[in-house]
């Protein structure tokens, strides 16, 4: 009753447009505005969070060698770290600013983890270049959140993220087990299906 | 006219359009779900439902999308557009 790969990639792409949204509603109007309520202070971490704790069964159940499951795993615990430094800020726990840093790190890992676990071209298959695009995004939404955090007041880091985080929701709906990229599929990636 | 009321027109002014972009968002999500559905209108497979799987029935990305949008419109949006406009 596991859901095929593909289809786990566009429930997380689900999530990461909610936490999208969030980012984009909280840059434009604001952390103090947004922070004013509790239960939004706590709303763009504990999703960052959630989606690192839904990484684990994907390691478990969906990855087929060891550097694959070494990425998802990379992926799982820095996302919960960011999620989980930001929910200390939020609530306290923590003080210092640096803390701010774990989220330029999740995604700066997170880049680099897809970059290199992925090990054939460009135009492979689509999954391949979607591999290769989202490594590269990850780490450009990595430089936006590290501007972000040096310069806090300027919302264009902000910003930035947020909409660094619509693109990656957008490759993550794209993704197909095996299909074609703007017409290329290497006849090694095996038979196309829907 | 005295400074002080042209500076807080402008900040009505900033606040108010802040507003409507916090309240487009959702809207603006759910056209793209929208959209995106009669661009590709065989990833919704609610459309031809015979012999589908279970997840091909219930994960449905433009729906997704939609739900996104109105999530954001109905949970998030109201209360931080009022909160802007008390600010």
């Amino acid at each position: 009753m596991e859901p095929p790969a593909e289809h786990v990639h566009w429930l997380f792409a689900t999530g990461f447009l909610l936490l999208a949204l969030c980012l984009l509603a909280r840059a434009i109007v604001g952390a103090e505005v947004w922070d004013r309520r509790a239960w939004r202070a706590y709303l763009w971490p504990s999703l960052l969070f959630g989606l690192g704790i839904l990484m684990w069964p994907v390691m478990v159940f969906f990855t087929n060698s060891t550097i694959h499951m070494v990425a998802h795993g990379a992926w799982a615990q820095t996302m919960m770290l960011a999620g989980a430094a930001e929910l200390g800020l939020v609530r306290g726990k923590l003080h210092s600013r640096a803390w701010h840093l774990a989220l330029p790190l999740a995604l700066a890992v997170s880049g680099i983890a897809i970059l290199v676990h992925e090990q054939n071209g460009w135009l492979f298959a689509r999954a391949a270049f979607l591999h290769h695009v989202l490594g590269w995004t990850a780490l450009v939404g990595a430089i936006f959140t590290l501007l972000g955090v040096l310069q806090p007041r300027r919302r264009i880091w902000a910003t930035g993220l947020a909409l660094t985080l619509v693109l990656i929701s957008v490759f993550l709906y794209s993704d197909r087990d095996v299909a074609p990229i703007f017409g290329h599929l290497s006849e090694r990636a095996g038979v196309p299906h829907r | 006219m005295s400074t002080q009321l042209i500076s807080e027109r402008a900040a009505e002014r900033t606040r108010s359009a802040r507003a409507r972009a916090v309240g487009l968002l959702g809207p603006l999500t759910m056209l793209g779900g929208v959209a995106w559905a009669f661009l590709q209108p065989y990833r919704i497979t609610l459309l031809h439902p015979h012999g589908e799987g279970f997840w091909w029935l219930v994960v449905e990305p433009p729906l997704l999308v939609v739900a996104v949008g109105i999530v954001f419109a109905l949970f998030v949006a109201p209360g931080l557009i009022e909160d802007l406009q008390e600010d």
